[in-house]
């Protein structure tokens, strides 16, 4: 033949694309039948989950108790525990799940500090900026109205003044800071002494309103904001945990004093998580850095710590925390059991930090700190500007990773003693009238920390699509 | 653009003392006194509540009576043994635990692993929802569901349910039959050891010739008859010498057998569907790594789908996998302490557990317990190390 493949592309014209068959049975046929072993494969898992799930749904819907409120919902007439799952049982012990044994009338309290962090983190995560506003005026209202309905005006004026703070601080403050800096001074001094003094006056807690109102005097006079979400990070970060504590324990306030024996549940998790968290970034980082030290002192100090906690056991570390530090304290100065269990799990999580952030360190190009350095900055603006954000950017990822893993961890504070979710349902499965009934108990405790990691999962995954393309 | 001066041999000679130098020198000095002022300040305040309850510092505990049981062990123990004896039982209960699971997690990890990248869109669903649901959950969680949840209620020994009449499942645990040995069951062990010998020999003179001939040898079949026909032949030649002592219910519980106890199969499953699912991670990631280049051209060589696993994606993808899978199995190690809560008697169960409180020696309790992890991790970590470089890509 001599037709070329010219006059070919000239003469016919394209041909549609091979028609798809979009028929299941094709679908099946390429996806499930589409060899000898494929099919073996297919059929033989398919018959193990006919035998599997069907009975496991059965189980936890159909057969299952969703009212009542005793054991008696759960038992069949003749006495026996029925087939279905008796939901009943966790439905009862909600309320430990969720607060453990903090007092019936002031868990407000909690729910309080749990919705403005939740606001609080809104305003702070990378989201979209119009989200963040709303966000932080509705953390406002929301946080100063509850808290003056429930706790009395001042307190619901100082959270909702904190909360509002971000969307304050990033307005222009500019002639403020061109004040001379003794007036500054002077002025910040005054603020903070002026706080603690009615705080010590009409709460008794000079130290928690002097703090308050040093961070704000600080954010006026001498920081500069260029986001709500800086803003909102540092009021976060610094003083919402003072007043988180605050709030939790009382003692002070008018609020009645709630020992750390009586937090629990998922609160309990969370606290724990969150504190780990917090600790753990910036001591991840300072124990990275200190990796990377020239100076060797610091450096076999900071590798001798991580290698040391990374080689042995979490349990070990926590049991090193609660059994031995307080026979390392001199005697008679008692450390709360929660604050010790938090002491571990920072130190633990923070070795982690440590290895994920040294990853990100070493993947900035040695020219960025060369530029840096011919730009004329020193070395420590030369690592706070230019590598750690850098640095930081890559390894989200990996944070979020190390941060799920602590969550998941915060379970073993139960086997030192503290009643965590998996800490009241161990307990709550073994109490006598209730026995039996262990699956239902740690299924739905499973279903949260499920749900929890997934979604950071689910976030982290996001985030790292974001970041790749150069948005954030 | 020309230089005329001469290069100077490397970067200028910095001057002994400089300032640098000097800051340098001062912060070491400060955190080097600040660690030695928190230990010192430690060791004083731990010396003085030492002293006031009364528990005398040092490693003489570890000859005492421990005075406590342990139910399960690999070598004789009673509670007239040593706390020194306690400690070793639970290093052999803690290395065991960990063997079995680091085994098994590994072929569940590749299962899963593998499954996940499946054509086969039932396979390859199943173990996502299996990985996504295990990964999700914390190991405590998932130990305490099967012990409390799926182990405790099963039946008594007297309702067990029986696999083929030999094996029985209670809430005692697995009971299987053990094997008793005659006199001259050790003719069966040498021929096994023999048969063993032969096909290492085999597939290292196969190997030599494939090499140098390029014909290959079903290594495989033969090397598996090899080690199966010689120690079968001696078993009935010499007129059955090994015997199975089948477990039977006697009174309340099972007499003979081998049994299981019901904590050490709750925290052998934990760790295997835990770590199995990380690993399983570990070997999807390792082979998405291997370029679909080495796939293609592998097949258009005409190697078998079989073959191009085998031959040309796994070599591969185990340079990527080996580090990381060394870390889930260091991790399976670490994990296993959880025992603990069961009540399994790992070395931390054992020793930071029933010791330290009977005995009040704190430091040195954990301090030993610690030592174990940190041993057993770097020697794990270096051995691995040694089969990374191996299997590392050789340039030539």
């Amino acid at each position: 033949m001599s037709t070329t493949l010219d006059s070919t592309s000239e003469t016919s014209p394209a041909l549609a694309p091979p028609k798809v068959s979009r028929s299941p049975w094709r679908w099946a046929r390429e996806n499930l039948f589409f060899s000898a072993w494929g099919t073996l494969a297919t059929l033989s898992l398919a018959l193990l989950l006919a035998w599997l799930v069907p009975p496991l749904l059965k189980w936890a819907l159909l057969d299952a108790v969703w009212s009542g409120g005793t054991r008696d919902a759960c038992m069949t007439p003749d006495g026996t525990v029925g087939a279905g799952a008796c939901w009943v049982f966790v439905k009862v012990r909600f309320g430990q799940l969720m607060y453990g044994f903090y007092p019936l009338d002031q868990r407000w309290r909690v729910d309080a500090v749990g919705l403005t962090l939740a606001l609080g983190l809104a305003a702070v995560l990378p989201l979209r900026a119009a989200t963040q506003r709303a966000a932080a005026v509705a953390g406002a209202v929301v946080g100063g109205v509850g808290t003056a309905w429930l706790g009395g005006p001042v307190l619901g004026a100082l959270i909702g003044l904190l909360l509002l703070a971000p969307l304050l601080l990033t307005r222009d403050l500019a002639p403020l800071r061109r004040l001379p800096a003794v007036v500054r001074a002077l002025l910040t001094v005054g603020f903070a002494a002026l706080a603690a003094g009615i705080g010590g006056a009409t709460a008794g807690t000079p130290w928690a309103f002097g703090w308050v109102a040093l961070l704000l005097a600080g954010a006026l006079f001498w920081l500069r904001f260029d986001s709500v979400r800086a803003a909102g990070l540092y009021l976060l970060g610094l003083a919402f945990p003072v007043l988180a504590q605050k709030l939790l324990s009382g003692g002070s306030y008018g609020l009645t004093f709630v020992p750390t024996e009586q937090w629990g549940g998922l609160f309990l998790t969370l606290t724990i998580a969150l504190t780990g968290m917090a600790a753990s970034l910036p001591l991840g980082i300072l124990l990275a850095l200190g990796r990377r030290s020239a100076l060797p002192v610091l450096r076999l100090t900071c590798i001798g710590f991580i290698e040391f906690i990374r080689g042995v056991p979490m349990i070990t570390v926590l049991f090193l925390a609660s059994v031995m530090l307080p026979l390392f304290l001199p005697e008679g100065v008692g450390v709360d059991k929660l604050l010790r269990a938090l002491i571990g799990v920072a130190l633990f999580s923070a070795a982690y930090m440590a290895e994920v952030v040294r990853g990100g360190l070493q993947a900035v190009p040695p020219g960025q700190r060369e530029a840096a350095e011919s730009l004329g900055l020193g070395r420590v603006q030369a690592m706070g500007l230019i590598i750690l954000p850098q640095a930081l950017r890559v390894v989200i990822p990996g944070i979020v990773n190390t941060f799920i893993g602590l969550l998941k961890d915060t379970s073993l504070v139960a086997v030192i003693g503290l009643l965590d979710l998996i800490g009241i349902i161990k307990t709550a499965t073994s109490d006598p009238n209730w026995l039996g009934f262990a699956a239902e108990g740690y299924a739905f405790v499973g279903v949260v920390f499920w749900v929890l990691c997934f979604s950071m999962a689910r976030y982290s995954l996001r985030l790292e699509k974001t970041l790749r393309n150069g948005v954030a | 653009m020309t230089n005329d001066r001469p290069v100077p041999d490397g970067p200028p000679r910095e001057p002994a003392w400089t300032a640098r130098r000097i800051r340098g020198l001062a912060i070491q000095g400060a955190i080097l006194a600040a660690l030695l002022g928190l230990l010192a300040w430690g060791i004083g305040n731990a010396i003085h509540n030492l002293n006031k309850a009364g528990i005398a510092a040092g490693f003489n505990f570890l000859g005492n009576r421990a005075g406590f049981d342990i139910n399960f062990r690999l070598i004789d123990y009673s509670p007239a043994s040593t706390y020194g004896r306690a400690f070793v039982v639970g290093v052999l209960n803690t290395l065991t635990v960990s063997l079995l699971g680091i085994v098994a997690a590994t072929a569940l990890g590749f299962m899963l692993g593998i499954g996940r990248l499946s054509r086969n869109w039932l396979v390859s669903r199943t173990s996502a929802t299996v990985i996504e649901t295990v990964r999700n959950l914390p190991l405590l969680l998932q130990l305490l569901f099967w012990y409390t949840a799926v182990l405790a209620p099963l039946p008594r020994p007297r309702d067990a349910f029986s696999l083929g009449g030999v094996a029985f499942l209670s809430n005692r645990g697995l009971t299987v039959p053990r094997p008793v040995s005659d006199d001259s069951a050790w003719m069966v062990w040498a021929a096994a050891g023999l048969g063993i010998a032969a096909a290492v020999a085999l597939g290292v003179w196969a190997r030599r010739r494939r090499i140098q001939t390029g014909r290959r040898f079903p290594t495989g079949w033969v090397s598996l008859a090899l080690v199966l026909v010689p120690p079968l032949a001696v078993l009935f030649g010499a007129g059955v010498p090994l015997s199975w002592e089948i477990p039977a219910l006697k009174g309340f519980n099972f007499d003979g057998g081998l049994t299981l106890v019901p904590e050490l199969i709750a925290l052998w499953l934990a760790l295997t569907l835990y770590s199995g699912a990380f690993i399983g991670e570990t070997v999807r990631a390792g082979i998405l790594s291997v370029p679909k280049g080495q796939v293609e051209a592998a097949q258009a060589l005409g190697l078998t789908p079989g073959a191009v696993l085998r031959l040309v994606v796994v070599p591969q993808a185990m340079r990527v996998i080996i580090p990381p899978m060394t870390t889930q199995h260091l991790t399976l190690l670490k994990n296993s302490s959880l025992a603990v809560v069961i009540g399994f008697p790992d070395l931390v169960a054992v020793f930071s557990g029933t010791t330290l409180n009977q005995t009040g020696q704190a430091i040195e309790t954990i301090g030993m317990t610690m030592l174990v992890y940190l041993v057993v991790s770097l020697a794990i970590s270096f051995g691995m190390n040694l089969f990374n470089s191996k299997m590392a890509i050789v340039r030539r």
